[in-house]
């Protein structure tokens, strides 16, 4: 503040870089950095306990063989153990499928009701509370709805209704074939209100000029969708369709319930897989094998969402 | 401003000081509870598997209330409880286990030998009759130290037929003349789903119940998924006759006859669902189950019916398991000798006593539970017939409906479960059994060749 002008009568000098000064605890104080640290510290203190904590102690659980009495270090044998094992592999495959399926069928299908019901008038908030209601039906009692809709016989509800159609039975979940795709279309809708909503609350930054604009030009309704809508929630579309990468990639709830894995294995996907390892067979319990597994899936996780941001990057509108 | 930041700064405080007040509760469950006198002991046991009928805890109640009066220094809480091995070990070490549980014989050596069960040593050759079990189901509990680590106890079964009869009169079947071959088993179940359009047969396939059962059914043809060698070394026989028999069986049901319940999640608490509701005829599992099929399910017994598994063939033989109570490995002394007494007057009393025997028998039927189940003895048979004598006024379950069973059970040779990698093993089954039963063209050769090849690999690693 009090530092004499010395650059006075001589040449303009080079722009000084700006000096970052070192603030004293007490001006950090009164500047309110106490308050937003109290106010920081449960946060931090429940984040710490319960996520932290349990994500280091998995770390180092992966390189130990423990039932939680008793513990020895094994080094890099639980990893050697996964690999070795013949249902990765299929873990893999099926987990592949699923995401797959979630993506031919899950993807596409709130998109298209997010844009239908954004072109409706009346009615708007029927329809999108219709379309919510399913993520707010608890997962276990949905499943276990369905499993009902999903009864093999010809008495059972889906072959009943498909039977006045002249098609079916259909075995469903007991079938190795059938069973995935009766996964993920239950899963498609349980789960597209939540990205219908998303889409619906982007679809309003669209400028409705636009859409004027297009139908001045003769554009017909899916010229304006390819060319107004979609790129205006290209961004939005990316967020969702790595999301929905991410959470296929760790499917479990629903081969869980419906089917256990099965039938045959047609249904063991690589949560499932460390769920059978920590939990499935083995009474000393797995807990290193799982937590191995599971930071191998976090890590490819991790790596192929930076691959995606990094390649998307180009088309995100942010 | 000043007066926000200060609220704004108590209000936080508090917060942080509940989550960690709430962190730290998790430690205080292993104090002594408040207000508990020196001389008082509270012990945590198993009541009933979780929906059981309210009947059957009220039953539980007046047994709990006769031991406290009985032991006024021991305070007793129920848990209800069913055996999971999924989430066995996460409980135990997170403290949820009630100090004295069930286990399945099973898996009893595994868990001794994994540290999981307390050692009782002590308190259990304190008992009178610690002398009169029988060796075979006690050797279960033991551990290589030759301590006991856990006590037969509830009951022992062996692997029977259970059938509905009321669906057999429907198919025109005589249920007093239940089937006695693999073959008639078929003939039945054929029959049911003809005249009633239900299920004849169902079978377990998941959890590992799928593989226990086919297990059963191996070995009731001769065969056996394991052999122990001289040299202790263990080799996995799940690709023996026997099992591709019992395979074949269950894929003739299913995709000749359409006989057989298609569910491929069935494990031992849905399938008794299952037949309570009358989805199925006939399905195997422990000789006990009429228990818990009246306990948990509301079942009738007017329409069960208990009948032996066929056994058929050189060195054919049934299967056996049951119950062993333990004691939780971070109890004190203190909670080991009232967690023994429990076990006393609770499991086992009631066959060595006439007094208990009464006193438990007549508490059961009043409150609707079943008295006289049939089980293998925990004990000789002589005092598991005298135990029966005791309570005959009070025997509930239609023993006539089960003579089919009752007048072989002592007479049919009886096989332990696979005593290496159990749980392993059934569980590379249900992938054989579910693959059978959904798939028409499953090469049941090809499927047991890996099933062996991936349980052998488990025995190797020892």
């Amino acid at each position: 503040m009090t530092t004499p002008d010395v650059t006075r009568g001589r040449a303009p000098a080079p722009e000084p870089t700006p000096v970052r000064r070192r603030r004293s605890p007490a001006a950090w104080v009164r500047r309110g950095g106490l308050s937003a640290l109290v106010f920081a510290l449960p946060l931090l203190l429940v984040f710490g306990v319960f996520s932290w904590l349990p994500i280091g102690r998995a770390v180092l659980m992966s390189f130990q063989e423990t039932n939680l009495i008793t513990t020895t270090w094994v080094g890099l044998d639980n990893f050697r153990a996964v690999f070795a094992d013949p249902l990765l592999p299929q873990a893999l495959r099926n987990t592949a499928w699923f995401a797959v399926l979630a993506l031919l069928f899950g993807y596409p299908v709130p998109l298209v009701a997010a844009v239908l019901m954004s072109d409706v008038r009346r009615l708007k908030g029927l329809f999108s509370a219709l379309a919510y209601l399913p993520v707010v039906v608890p997962p276990v009692v949905a499943v276990l709805l369905w499993k009902f809709f999903y009864d093999p016989r010809p008495e059972g509800v889906f072959n009943s209704i498909l039977g006045w159609l002249g098609a079916g039975p259909f075995p469903w979940l007991q079938d190795q074939t059938w069973a995935m795709p009766s996964l993920v279309l239950e899963a498609t809708w349980a789960a597209a209100g939540g990205t219908v909503i998303i889409y619906l609350a982007a679809l309003t930054s669209v400028p409705a000029e636009l859409y004027d604009a297009a139908e001045v030009d003769g554009a017909s309704i899916w010229r304006k969708i390819w060319h107004v809508t979609l790129p205006h929630l290209r961004g939005v579309l990316l967020i969702t369709l790595i999301l929905q990468v991410i959470g296929t990639a760790q499917v479990f709830l629903e081969p869980y319930l419906f089917t256990g894995g099965g039938p045959a294995n047609a249904t063991l996907t690589i949560l499932l897989l460390i769920y059978r390892y920590a939990f499935g067979q083995s009474l000393g319990a797995d807990y290193g094998q799982a937590t191995a597994l599971s930071l191998l899936l976090a890590v490819l996780l991790a790596v192929a969402s930076l691959a995606y941001f990094r390649l998307t990057r180009r088309w995100s509108t942010s | 401003m000043r007066s926000t930041r200060c609220a704004a700064m108590t209000l936080t405080s508090v917060l942080a000081l509940g989550a960690l007040t709430a962190c730290a509760g998790t430690d205080g469950d292993d104090a002594a509870p408040a207000g508990d006198s020196e001389a008082t002991t509270t012990l945590r046991v198993v009541s009933l598997i979780p929906g059981s009928e309210q009947e059957a805890f009220d039953a539980f109640d007046e047994r709990v209330a006769q031991f406290e009066d009985l032991n006024p220094d021991i305070d007793i809480e129920a848990v209800e409880y069913e055996w999971r091995a999924t989430t066995f070990a996460a409980q135990l070490a997170g403290g949820t286990l009630p100090d004295v549980y069930e286990i399945p014989l099973t898996d009893a050596k595994t868990l001794i030998e994994n540290g999981q069960l307390a050692d009782v040593d002590e308190q259990f050759q304190a008992l009178e009759y610690a002398d009169d079990f029988n060796e075979t189901l006690l050797d279960a509990g033991k551990g290589e130290d030759g301590k006991v680590y856990a006590i037969p106890a509830k009951s022992i079964y062996g692997v029977a037929l259970h059938y509905n009869r009321a669906m057999f009169e429907q198919a025109g079947l005589d249920p007093d003349q239940p089937p006695t071959t693999w073959d008639e088993v078929r003939d039945a179940a054929k029959a049911i789903k003809d005249a009633t359009g239900q299920a004849g047969f169902a079978t377990m396939a998941a959890n590992n119940t799928g593989g226990w059962q086919l297990a059963a059914a191996t070995y009731s043809r001769g065969g056996r998924v394991q052999e122990a060698g001289d040299d202790g070394t263990y080799t996995a026989t799940l690709d023996n006759d026997g099992t591709r028999e019992a395979l074949q069986f269950l894929h003739d049901l299913r995709w000749e006859d359409d006989s057989v319940l298609a569910d491929t999640t069935l494990d031992w608490s849905t399938i008794n669902q299952a037949f309570a509701g009358g989805q199925t005829a006939m399905y195997t599992s422990g000789s006990d189950v009429l228990t818990s099929l009246i306990e948990t399910n509301g079942l009738d017994s007017a329409d069960y019916g208990l009948t032996a598994i066929p056994v058929d063939g050189d060195d054919a033989g049934v299967l056996v398991g049951g119950t062993l109570a333990a004691v939780n490995v971070k109890a004190d002394d203190a909670v080991k000798d009232a967690a023994v007494r429990w076990i006393d007057f609770f499991y086992l009393s009631k066959l060595l006593d006439e007094e208990q025997a009464v006193a438990d028998a007549e508490v059961r039927a009043d409150n609707g539970q079943a008295v006289g189940t049939p089980v293998l003895p925990i004990f000789s048979r002589e005092q598991y017939e005298l135990s029966l004598e005791w309570v005959a006024d009070y025997i509930n379950v239609p023993l006539e409906q089960m003579v089919g069973y009752t007048d072989v059970m002592f007479d049919q040779p009886v096989v332990g479960e696979p005593s290496r990698s159990t749980q392993e093993t059934y569980g590379a089954l249900d992938t054989v059994v579910q693959a059978v039963l959904t798939d028409d063209n499953a090469d049941i050769d090809a499927l047991l060749e890996t099933a062996n090849t991936q349980v052998q690999a488990l025995l190797d690693e020892g």
